[in-house]
């Protein structure tokens, strides 16, 4: 009687398996062609939307002329940098950037756990569900329309919280134009649109603790705080962490539309960030080798971030996401 | 679920708690209602009462007045083509591309989802996109808007992981049964899918419907403008007045007034609240299928 592991060794040596095959590339090819029409379309795409573009960042080192072309518009090496980080404005939009981005760390990324904790202390299933559903909704709305939304409640010709803010206080804010209201009017719009979708993530990985852990917590005379310290949150940790790293990744990242639609005339000293000046220098100015080099710049350091807090959650003995 | 009392702390907890989220959920889904009372009513009204969920003056004229001319009706119809062929376009690369990776002995597998998600990560910005859109030809052109987002990294990954999840057997039996691949997508693989195709197709159409700033950066022709680039110039800028664009004469601009405001914000929103019962259910599911690892 043949062992099981002897069949199987007699079974691959009479056919070999689909996944361990070392037949030459070319048959390997030709054996797989079909799956490499099905391949193209989407590999072209890649090919001249993603990876053309990156080859474009080279025109930061020319001085770009667009009726020139690439190949015939002369090279300035690094000016555009030295220029870039010699320019007052180049302070500017670190400081806004950073702002906005600490803001939104401090104030936009906990909301949605916080929400997810205490709707996990509801009882009743209905009201639980009832408040998902009405939650949710923001997040489909296009931020054109939140944007709209929030300069038809706040202008100062007839806009209903204006109004209502003014009577209560007396005073009449310019929010939509007033350099102080950028910021927090950035972050309130953030937290109305993303907060409730926000939860799905974390009542999801609530939903995964173990009940028992709770029961055997309760029948020790832990106090609802006390599981929720010893129980919960560890349960959520792996989670927050995660998504805590892909925020720092994208830390110079401010939301582009957001800001864009909410930027003019009259608040430009604060709203100004990376992004939105990339826009205003390079597409309505023409300025097409200055702004990417703006954008280059901004770029690796997205890379550096995104790697270095991948990094550091390897050493805080978390799980990376490489 | 809890065998022994709550404390008097703990109680007000829940009391608070209650309290917080309602007022939690009243504050995200108030102002759209009263966006839409206030698009239905007069300017008057707008102007005496404070925040009001019925209106007192029924009116129609702020809807009247906004498809007095073409320019809505146009852009809802642009935003329609866009949503329809850019939803298609999308599954096509994407499905396509998501099947071919999620064969495990196809050679070149690694190298290819490595590019993918290098692309993820790192990109040649605004700038050389743009370029790139105007090198090919495609400035004011709809496929500007539709074919630089034809495909999403993350969506592309787990579509590939739930193809590779499908059991191996069926797709050896149709081989055998002498399909090609392309038969396979088509006839066995794609009709076990829906579920997943719905989802992105879903992501993909809400994204095409809410899209503003490829619009604006590509479509110079104000004709070609689809519904949300239209709202921002009305709503915002108060540019746009509701006549004809071609022959706009600056003086006769009149500033559109809050009503009018609110009967556009409802009619840039009012499919996704029509669809959202699809779409929260499928969303949901999406989101926590990507958020499986691996």
């Amino acid at each position: 009687m043949e062992t099981t592991a002897q069949a199987n060794n007699n079974r691959k040596a009479q056919q070999p398996l689909p996944e361990r095959q070392k037949r030459p590339w070319t048959a390997r090819i030709k054996k797989d062609r079909w799956l490499y029409v099905l391949l193209l379309p989407g590999l072209l795409y890649f090919l001249v939307f993603k990876y053309l573009p990156m080859w474009g960042v080279l025109i930061a080192f020319q001085n770009f002329q667009p009726f020139l072309g690439f190949w015939e518009s002369s090279w300035v090496g690094l000016d555009h940098f030295r220029n870039f980080f010699g320019n007052p404005d180049f302070v500017r939009l670190l400081r806004n950037t950073f702002i906005l981005a600490v803001y939104d760390l401090v104030f936009f990324f906990p909301a949605p756990i916080i929400v997810a904790l205490l709707l996990n202390e509801i009882r009743v299933g209905i009201f639980k569900r009832f408040v998902q559903t009405m939650v949710y909704v923001p997040h489909f709305i296009s931020m054109v329309i939140v944007a709209s939304m929030t300069y038809v409640f706040l202008t100062t010709q007839g806009g209903v919280l204006h109004a209502l803010i003014q009577q209560l206080t007396g005073r009449s804010f310019n929010f939509l134009a007033d350099p102080d209201w950028f910021r927090p009017l950035i972050i309130l719009q953030i937290m109305w649109k993303e907060t409730g979708w926000g939860t799905i993530i974390f009542l999801a990985a609530l939903a995964s603790v173990d009940v028992e852990q709770y029961e055997a917590a309760i029948v020790d005379g832990a106090s609802r705080f006390q599981r929720l310290w010893h129980i919960t949150l560890p349960a959520i940790s792996g989670v927050i962490s995660i998504l805590l790293i892909l925020r720092l990744g994208n830390f110079l990242d401010n939301g582009f539309e957001q800001i864009f639609l909410m930027t003019n005339s009259l608040n430009r000293s604060v709203a100004d960030v990376f992004d939105t000046y990339v826009y205003f220098v390079g597409i309505t100015q023409g300025a097409f080798s200055y702004s990417t080099a703006i954008g280059l710049f901004k770029s690796l350091v997205g890379i550096v971030l995104i790697f270095g807090s991948n990094w550091l959650a390897k050493r805080m003995g978390k799980e990376g996401l490489y | 679920m809890h065998s022994r009392h709550d404390t008097l702390g703990e109680r007000l907890f829940d009391v608070a708690n209650y309290l917080f989220l309602t007022i939690f959920a009243c504050v995200t889904v108030l102002p759209f209602v009263y966006i839409i009372a206030g698009s239905f009513t007069t300017e008057a009204e707008l102007a005496a009462r404070d925040f009001f969920i019925i209106p007192r003056d029924y009116s129609l004229a702020a809807y009247q007045y906004i498809f007095s001319s073409n320019t809505i009706f146009r852009s809802i119809g642009v935003s329609i083509f866009i949503t329809v062929t850019g939803t298609i376009t999308n599954l096509m690369f994407t499905l396509t591309m998501a099947y071919a990776l999620s064969r495990k002995d196809l050679l070149g597998r690694n190298t290819i989802m490595n590019l993918v998600i290098f692309s993820m990560l790192f990109s040649g910005g605004m700038i050389p996109s743009y370029l790139v859109v105007k090198e090919l030809g495609l400035i004011d052109s709809y496929a500007a808007v539709i074919l630089p987002g034809a495909i999403s990294a993350f969506n592309l990954i787990v579509i590939k992981n739930f193809f590779q999840q499908l059991p191996p057997g069926l797709e050896e039996s149709a081989r055998i049964d002498g399909c090609t691949e392309i038969g396979v997508l088509w006839r066995i693989v794609l009709p076990l899918s829906k579920p997943v195709i719905a989802t992105f197709g879903l992501f993909y159409a809400v994204g095409h419907w809410n899209n503003f700033f490829s619009a604006l950066l590509y479509l110079n022709d104000h004709t070609k403008w689809p519904l949300q680039v239209v709202l921002r110039e009305m709503v915002m800028l108060s540019q746009l007045a509701v006549g004809d664009l071609s022959n706009m004469d600056p003086n006769f601009v009149r500033p559109p007034d809050q009503a009018v405001k609110m009967a556009v914000i409802v009619v840039g929103t009012l499919p996704i609240l029509l669809l959202y019962p699809f779409l929260q259910k499928h969303f949901a599911k999406g989101v926590l299928l990507g958020s499986i690892k691996g």
